[in-house]
This record gives C-alpha cells, structure tokens and sequence, in this order.
C-alpha cells in the first residue's frame, strides 16, 4: 500500500496516472451556459451564483410555501421551519439579550444562506459556494462592518472602551489596548477563513479518497473511508454555519455592550 | 524526480505547515476532553455550556484551518 502511495503522489507531481482527477477540479468557477473556457466577469451566471440562487430559493421553499399551510398541528416542513425559526431566535437572545432581537432577521438570513449553501454542496456533482474565501469573506466583511456601525451607532465615542480595559492595571491597558485592536481587525479574516477552510479541507478529502478508490487494493478501504467521512462533512457543514452565527452574535453583543 | 531547489522547498514547507493542523487536532481535544471532563461532575450544567464549547472547538480549528491554508497556498498558488 506503501508504494501505492507513492505512486499517487508522484502523479500529482508530473501531472501523469495516478489520480483521474484533481482534488481541487470541484471548486473551479466554470461558466453555466457557454464554453468551458469562457471567461468569467461579475454578470456571468457561473455554477457559483446558480448554486447560491439554489440555496436563496431552497430557504424561500422552506419559509414561505413551508409555512403557508399555517396549520395548529404543523407539517413536516412547516415544523422544521418552526425548529429553525425557534433555534436561531432562542441563540439571538441567549448571546445579545433582547436588544439584539432586533438585528434577528440578519442572523436568520446568514445561518440559513450557510446552512443550505454547504448541505446543497455535499450533493454528489454539486458546486459549494461557501468553500470560495470570495464568498465567506463578504459575508464576514458584512458582519464585521454592520457591527462596528452599530457599535458607533448604539454608544457613540463609548464604544472605543472595548479596546480599553478599566479592568486591567494602569500601566497594561496600552499594551492589551494595542493587541485588542489587533484582534478585532482579524475578526473579519479568521471569521471568513475558517467556515470556507473547514468545507475545503472536507471536500478535497472526499475527492482524494474517491482517487484511491481508482486503485483496485484499496477501493473497498477506501469507499468505506468516503462513507465515514461523508458522514464527518454533514456534521461539519452544520456545526460551521452554528459557529459562523454564533460568532457573529458575539460580535454583535460586543458592539451593543463594549463595556466587558 | 527531478525539480528545481524552489519544488523541494515548496514541498517541504508544505510538510511543516501540515504539522500545525496536527498540532491543533491536540488543541480540539483537549477543548472536548475538558468540556467532557466538567460535564460529567455536573450534568446539570452541561446544556446551557454547548455554545462556549464550540465557540472554543472554532477558536482551536481555526489556527489548523490557517496552517492547512499555508500548506494549500506552498502546494498550489506559488
């Protein structure tokens, strides 16, 4: 198996056997009508903007036509509905406190667009829109601008003593004020890295393992292997887009309480 | 094999970046371990702590999630 091995990662090397395809074929942008080989400007309906229209229409689905019905004992969609509804707003108002109930609308719309864009990506064939930093990087650079807005907003000048512990002794503050405004400004980079590294590193892990299933010795290891990691990638789209919310609620109780 | 010095130098670094997401698997552990840990002393507690405990497995990842992002960008982007 050894050697095997080593044989699959010379062909990543000299682009020769070894693997039938690339680990990372499955995040290429491609235009949707056309060429292969078309170039992709900001209007071109690529498989990226037809896999987030699809996760937007699918969270229309289950809110809108899910809960039309608005019957006592709840269908099957319209009570996952309900679920979803009821998680998010309990989540708000655990993390912000009542006054954050306002921004409730924001959060629901980023944790389901998440939610759906990595379940829809974990279909066989299918594009993620989340494992591209292009996406995830607006969607945290909203957050991050949204909150510090609201933070000027919310306490005017006040809000600065979130960089400046009245906790602390005198001669620390300027030090901890330094390193607090360093890891505010990471915030946007960490919170936008770490939801679109965690479903890259799933999905070429996928595919690197489908590659092995080329190899006759280890297909069965390694099918076994896709199905246990598939399973992995179900738990991790959905914990990714909790952290994602989370993370932003905290965000957002830090810039309506910046007095620690 | 051949490849110029640039190659072996990418893939090394490659390698080292690897050890980091490693690292931060130990990290992950020991944020699970210790919230199991508190959560079997006092059951009744441990619901209301689910939140802080994966706030803190996103904190540990995200540190592996950069050095697998280093060893990405030495293998493909360089």
């Amino acid at each position: 198996m050894a050697t095997e091995t080593v044989a699959v990662v010379d062909g990543h090397v000299e682009e020769a056997g070894g693997l039938e395809f690339h680990p990372f074929d499955q995040f290429e942008i491609k235009p949707l009508f056309g060429e292969i080989g078309d170039p992709v400007s900001w209007y071109t309906i690529s498989n990226a903007t037809f896999w987030m229209a699809l996760a937007a229409l699918s969270v229309i689905l289950l809110l809108v036509i899910g809960t039309r019905g608005r019957a006592v004992i709840p269908s099957r969609v319209q009570s996952a509905a309900e679920l979803v509804y009821g998680f998010v707003y309990k989540m708000v108002e655990d993390v912000t406190g009542k006054e954050g109930l306002k921004y409730f609308p924001w959060i629901m719309t980023l944790f389901l667009f998440i939610l759906f864009s990595n379940y829809l990506g974990l279909l066989p064939m299918a594009f993620t829109p989340t494992s591209h930093i292009a996406v995830t990087a607006v969607l945290a650079l909203g957050v991050f601008i949204s909150v510090t807005v609201i933070g000027f907003m919310k306490n005017g000048m006040a809000f600065l003593g979130l960089f400046w512990m009245k906790e602390a002794p005198l001669f620390l503050r300027p030090v901890i004020a330094i390193i607090e405004v360093i890891s505010y400004f990471v915030r946007p980079v960490s919170h936008s890295i770490r939801l679109a590294g965690n479903l890259v590193a799933g999905h070429a892990m996928i595919k690197v393992f489908a590659g092995f299933a080329a190899i006759a010795a280890i297909s069965p290891l390694s099918v076994v292997a896709i199905t246990a990691i598939y399973g992995l990638e179900v738990l991790v789209a959905g914990i990714q887009a909790y952290v994602f919310t989370i993370l932003t609620c905290i965000y957002l109780k830090d810039a309506l309480h910046p007095s620690h | 094999m051949e490849g110029d010095i640039a190659q072996f130098g990418q893939f090394i670094g490659a390698g080292l970046a690897a050890i980091g997401s490693g690292l931060a698997a130990i990290g992950v552990g020991s944020v699970a371990a210790n919230y199991l840990s508190g959560a079997l002393r006092n059951p009744s507690a441990a619901a209301s702590q689910t939140a802080t405990l994966f706030i803190g497995l996103a904190f540990a990842e995200a540190l592996g999630i950069f050095s697998f992002l280093v060893a990405l960008l030495l293998m493909f982007a360089v």
